[in-house]
């Protein structure tokens, strides 16, 4: 039967649960949205330049400052919490600039969200083109096996491989392994699905340069015997990326596969307020999935308006990782265990039709 | 096909950037207000991938879409942000008697 599941599923791009995923309707197809007044969405749509220029002077004056703390105290035990901060915030950080200046929603000046978008790239170690691709492809099919490239917790969940990936040893391997092969002209088959012909020339020339500022960042390491030169760049990938694991887990870990509904597949979770300017409001994740046009700003309003015909949010990564852990474990062991999300009983179809006037 | 005018909206039921889906036989359109007032009408579908326009918002001079945030030029149908990479049919628009008239020809 070409329909038929088989144990373990196949999560790749070019293996036989893409075509899967096409036949039973789930690739590029509708999903639920809740109600919302159409002047109200036209209100929370707006761009602004205002907050997104605040927050990433701040973030700079950040970066600069922990990172000339670091350097002065460098050979001191002061240098450790130093770059602790440095690395998270350049690490960890420029992802959720990354994600917000890729949906080009950040900033009201497309100019700024581009900039933005290929520094943060640059500093995530993503290669920008290929990721735009891909993130596209996991907001049309998100969490559908054999279309979206972006699950991040593929079941039967590997968990030696999730707890390494905290210090990015498994996936910074894959992303300078990736980063060469587009280097020398070539993309992985599974890109392919994705990526629309004509952008491999962007994406070859980007990783070369890539590699370049890498290599000039090694040299400089090597000529003066001192490794304070990749704790700058490079190596904030391994130290500071932890939480954007993090965070990033909380967003559709131990959720249901193959379902139309972002109430089911991804996680709103309430943060504290330093907590979701490090993550530019990402937490409010079911939210952003329904209504991607949303800039980060506009999503705690949207949250309030949206909040009747939603499951509740969990209070707190405490919460969420008292879900997440016990879930991943068990399925590791049982890889048809999912969370199942509460809805709200759907509100009559007369009101639904006076939410959307 | 047709070159007949057909009414589409009162043109006031648009406010400064903004959109609205209309459907004419099988075909979804979208009739928007720009940033400097002035109105479009174009296919309602994105090029992209299949999603309606309709639930987008306008910015400036261009139409973004819901899903992806791609852009279309609501001037010239042009896609000018990616993902969209294949342009929008649009339509020549008048306005008479305060209503919006496009001609779908």
């Amino acid at each position: 039967m070409a329909n038929a599941l088989s144990l373990p599923r196949n999560y790749a791009l070019d293996g036989p649960e893409n075509r899967r995923a096409v036949e039973r309707g789930l690739a590029n197809a509708t999903w639920y949205t809740s109600p919302i007044p159409r002047a109200r969405m036209r209100q929370l749509m707006q761009r602004k330049d205002g907050p997104a220029i605040r927050d990433t002077v701040i973030w700079f004056a950040l970066l600069a400052v922990s990172g000339a703390l670091g350097g002065l105290a460098w050979g001191t035990w002061w240098a450790v919490p130093a770059f602790a901060v440095y690395g998270v915030l350049y690490a960890s950080v420029s992802d959720s600039r990354w994600h917000e200046c890729g949906h080009g929603t950040a900033f009201k000046t497309s100019w700024m969200n581009e900039v933005i978008y290929h520094l943060a790239s640059f500093m995530a170690v993503r290669a920008p083109t290929p990721w735009r691709w891909s993130h596209a492809r996991h907001h049309s099919d998100t969490i559908i096996v054999g279309r979206d490239p972006e699950i991040a917790v593929p079941r039967p969940p590997r968990i030696a491989r999730l707890l390494a990936n905290f210090t990015h040893l498994v996936s910074a391997p894959k992303d300078l392994a990736n980063m060469l092969r587009h280097s020398v002209g070539r993309l992985h088959p599974a890109e392919r699905d994705f990526i629309p012909e004509g952008e491999e020339r962007a994406i070859f020339w980007t990783s070369r340069a890539h590699l370049a500022i890498y290599a000039a960042f090694v040299f400089w390491a090597i000529a003066a015997r001192s490794v304070l030169p990749l704790m700058y760049v490079g190596l904030p990938t391994l130290y500071g990326s932890w939480l954007m694991v993090v965070f990033g887990l909380t967003q559709h870990a131990g959720l249901a596969e193959d379902v139309l509904d972002h109430r089911l597949n991804c996680r709103t979770v309430s943060l504290n307020p330093v907590l979701r300017w490090l993550y530019w409001n990402m937490n409010y994740h079911v939210e952003h999935h329904m209504f991607p046009m949303a800039p980060y700003h506009a999503l705690p309003a949207l949250h309030e308006v949206l909040k009747a015909d939603m499951p509740p949010p969990y209070r707190g990564l405490w919460e969420a990782y008292r879900e997440i852990i016990p879930t991943i474990w068990r399925q590791s062991k049982d890889p048809t265990y999912f969370v199942r999300r509460p809805l709200p009983a759907p509100p009559p179809n007369n009101s639904l039709d006076a939410a959307r006037a | 096909m047709s070159d007949a005018w057909i009414k589409v909206c009162a043109a006031d039921a648009l406010a400064i950037e903004d959109v609205m889906r209309f459907d004419h036989g099988e075909r979804t359109l979208i009739v928007c207000r720009t940033a400097d007032g002035s109105y479009h009408v174009a296919d309602g579908i994105c090029t992209h991938e299949k999603v309606h326009l309709a639930d987008g918002c306008v910015l400036g001079n261009a139409i973004e879409c819901a899903k992806h945030n791609g852009r279309f030029d609501l001037r010239t149908g042009d896609a000018v942000r990616r993902p969209c990479r294949v342009p929008i049919a649009r339509y020549d628009v008048k306005i008479e008697g305060g209503e919006v008239y496009a001609r779908l020809g």
